[in-house]
């Protein structure tokens, strides 16, 4: 800390809340994103009670009626996706870690950085608010189809939709700032010697995510706003009996809507490949190939939107199209994954926690992979197209990006953010718990989905092909594990919390890892590097021949 | 195996199965193969005392195969499974076989009606019978329905038929079934439509030619018949709510 010029030190408000400090800025996202994830968890746990056990008054909510029930999905699923992956995958992460990688004092903008987070910060504010208006939060699922969306008189939540999507757009306008900002940090702010191809992955690929955030939210922003017209002044931009058309929406959202899977993917890739080179002490398996990967499916991901829409009413020619670009992008992605698992050839392999998260990111992440081939084919989409099919296969896509990648870079991290290391044993039990639950979740709810069950449904008591006992034992199942995986959540939360007085002291470099961010004290003062670094070559050199130590830090110039 | 969960009912229904099975069959290999490879690794590159890490780059000339194959591999079984992907699509979507008879199908906040032609076999005339949650069918006839809402987007599907086709309010979307079957369906709304989505649901009955005619003859009342093509009112609905209560 010694050679940074000394400000008088702020006060609690100014530090906490009013910092323009990157890292400070990851961590108010990242408390943030968690507490947001325990509400996500709880509406998860409130729907999934009344599937599981139909019409039971649910402890701590109360009957779930129809109208509370739509209310309760579509929040969770608007706050796991902007509120909770966004935050923590993409801001939380990228402003921790993007300037200690890159070897830079801090962001570039920093104050648009502070901007960003409040504004943020703001959406929240109007997301919660809507809970308590008049008819209760939005009901009308996180994919907001007008007319549905645009009439009150349709979702019989008003207030509840408009300032949904108040807060969407505020959020949205969060990541614009913020997407900005990283990449022009990442391009600009380089150490000296930092090359292109020197970066680590984790910074290209938030990067990456940033830049397709930003190409893809824009039409969305508009249909946005037209749809706040729609709902507001009375407009028609959606409303087919005067002159407008619903199926715009759904367009302009799935344009969006597709690249944000990605969005949320690449960070998650990132983080996985940083944690498996460190534990497999092994260089990425052609670190080009899948940065090209990346971009290739980035590039893809703009031209797959409407395999959302198959069954949505457009010109069923289109269709065709649609079913060739996304198998397209199965090959990027699928080359991707087994570059992943060639970097563990040659190896020393050692399943610590973050290991343990990180590889289990794979193996999980390759169920949503092949189970979206089924969807992405149009002839078998026709059938399960809004059914638990669907469910269950973005589950098994998004739990692994949302949970287990950012407990990954959580416990990876954690001893640079902290200072101290987390309890490895509480760790693992957390980790299986975890995992094991969640495949006991969602593999019942694949075979609902192929037996026919439909999305968004309170109750099937009126669907006697779906009100079948075994179908409802599968569901119960999905339920109880759901418990049994929020309750491994509390081991998580104390050991977090406990760790961050009581673990044992990390040093600057636990993990003997060779990116910039590990040649800082733990935790990193503020300015970062008591003098600049210089970089000498890529991220991931271990293992080299004819060298004392197994790695090889980036600014080591010997 | 599908058979146990639900029953296949109209004559596209087996073909969707099998390219689910086909879809199966392919990614089941990529997957097992890719797992099984992905242990193997962590399993045999565990951390052992002494021995150290290769450095191995990734662009070497023999190691890179060991991606481009499979890379080429994917590509051959996305073409194989894209392949009968369009066939299943273009059979149930785009092409048209000639209709026996024509329904229609009306979407609205929560209930399904429908409107068939009476004895006299056209649609919008005035012997036409309308029903409420109910379609009453002929076995092994191709039926066109002209899909229609009335208010927000809902989705017409029938499981059993593997049919499923969203209803948008302003415009008319025609498609076919031929059911091949006799019994009764479930029909479901699958997308959201407000808070009586789960309460939107309706039946489709598969009938012999002999008890169709019967149920025609039973239900041919001209003198009850709406006006051909008048918007239902939204009394409708709560009249199906009282049918069920």
């Amino acid at each position: 800390m010694s050679t940074q010029v000394h400000h008088a030190e702020p006060g609690i408000f100014q530090k906490y809340f009013w910092s323009t400090d990157h890292k400070m800025i990851a961590m108010q996202y990242m408390f943030t994103g968690m507490a947001m994830a325990l509400i996500g968890g709880f509406l998860a746990y409130v729907f999934r009670m009344q599937l599981g056990f139909p019409n039971k008054s649910v402890p701590g909510f109360g009957i779930v009626t129809p109208g509370k029930y739509n209310a309760v999905v579509t929040m969770h699923g608007s706050i796991m996706i902007f509120w909770v992956a966004m935050p923590i995958l993409i801001a939380a992460f990228g402003n921790f870690l993007i300037p200690l990688m890159i070897g830079a004092d801090d962001m570039a903008f920093p104050r648009i950085n502070r901007l960003s987070y409040q504004i943020f910060l703001v959406s929240i504010l109007v997301l919660l608010a809507s809970f308590f208006v008049k008819g209760g939060a939005f009901g009308g699922a996180w994919t907001a189809y007008p007319p549905l969306s645009a009439s009150g008189a349709y979702n019989l939540t008003p207030a509840g939709a408009t300032l949904w999507l108040v807060a969407v757009a505020l959020e949205f306008m969060a990541f614009l700032l913020g997407g900005i900002n990283f990449t022009v940090t990442t391009m600009n702010s380089r150490a000296p010697g930092m090359k292109m191809y020197d970066i680590p992955m984790i910074v290209w690929m938030i990067v990456l995510a940033s830049v397709i955030f930003m190409a893809s939210v824009g039409p969305l922003i508009a249909g946005a706003v037209m749809l706040l017209f729609d709902q507001t002044l009375s407009t028609g931009f959606y409303d087919p009996t005067r002159g407008g058309d619903p199926l715009l929406w759904e367009h302009l959202f799935w344009f969006f809507g597709h690249p944000e899977v990605y969005v949320v993917l690449l960070p998650a890739m990132g983080i996985v490949a940083e944690v498996i080179t460190v534990f497999a002490r092994k260089k990425m398996f052609g670190y080009k190939t899948i940065l090209y990967t990346a971009w290739a499916t980035g590039v893809l991901s703009f031209v797959v939107w409407a395999h959302h829409q198959f069954v949505a009413g457009i010109d069923p020619r289109m269709a065709n199209i649609f079913t060739v670009t996304t198998l397209l992008i199965s090959v990027p992605i699928t080359e991707m994954v087994f570059l992943y698992i060639a970097t563990l050839y040659g190896g020393s392999i050692s399943l610590t926690t973050p290991m343990l998260w990180a590889l289990a990111f794979v193996a999980e992440f390759m169920i949503g992979g092949v189970t979206g081939i089924f969807l992405g084919a149009s002839g078998t989409d026709i059938y399960l197209h809004d059914t638990y099919f669907v469910i269950a296969h973005f589950h098994y896509t998004f739990v692994p990006i949302a949970i287990i990648s950012v407990f990954a870079g959580v416990t990876f991290w954690y001893p640079k953010m902290f200072g101290r290391m987390l309890n490895d044993t509480l760790g693992k039990i957390h980790f299986w718990g975890t995992v094991i639950a969640f495949n006991v979740i969602f593999i019942p709810l694949f075979m609902t989905g192929v037996a026919g069950d439909q999305r968004r449904v309170y109750s099937y008591a009126q669907f006697a092909e779906q009100a079948r006992p075994e179908l409802q034992h599968l569901r119960t199942t999905s339920t109880i594990a759901l418990l049994v995986m929020l309750s491994f959540q509390v081991i998580f939360l104390i050991n977090f919390f406990w760790s961050l007085r009581n673990g044992k002291r990390a040093g600057a470099n636990p993990w003997r890892s060779t990116t910039l961010e590990w040649t800082v004290p733990s935790p990193p003062p503020h300015g970062n590097f008591a003098e600049l670094p210089t970089v000498y070559r890529g991220p991931y050199e271990y293992g080299l021949p004819g060298r004392a130590e197994d790695y090889w830090p980036q600014n080591d110039p010997s | 195996m599908w058979q146990r969960y639900i029953i296949e009912a109209s004559t596209y229904a087996q073909s969707i199965d099998h390219l689910f099975l086909l879809i199966a069959a392919l990614v089941g290999f990529w997957f097992i193969v890719a797992e099984t490879v992905f242990f193997w690794l962590i399993f045999t590159f565990r951390k052992k005392d002494g021995r150290p890490t290769q450095h191995i780059t990734g662009e070497e000339k023999h190691l890179v195969r060991w991606i481009t194959i499979p890379h080429f591999l994917v590509i051959l079984c996305d073409i194989v499974i894209l392949v009968p992907a369009i066939m299943v699509w273009y059979n149930v979507k785009e092409a048209m076989p000639p209709a026996d008879q024509t329904v229609r199908v009306i979407g609205q906040q929560w209930a399904w009606s429908f409107q068939q032609p009476g004895p006299d076999g056209i649609l919008d005339t005035a012997d036409d019978i309308r029903t409420v949650g109910e379609l009453h069918v002929t076995v092994n006839t191709t039926y066109h329905f002209e899909l229609e809402s009335r208010d927000v987007v809902h989705s017409f599907a029938i499981p059993s038929f593997r049919l499923k086709q969203d209803a948008l309010p302003g415009r008319t979307i025609t498609g076919w079934f031929r059911p091949n079957r006799v019994g009764t369906y479930d029909i479901q709304c699958t997308q959201i439509c407000g808070i009586g989505h789960a309460m939107m649901a309706g039946r489709i009955i598969v009938e012999t030619p002999q008890d169709h005619a019967a149920w025609l003859l039973h239900n041919s009342n001209p003198s009850a018949a709406s006006e051909p093509g008048s918007p239902a009112s939204r009394a409708g609905s709560s009249m199906v709510a009282e049918v069920r209560r």
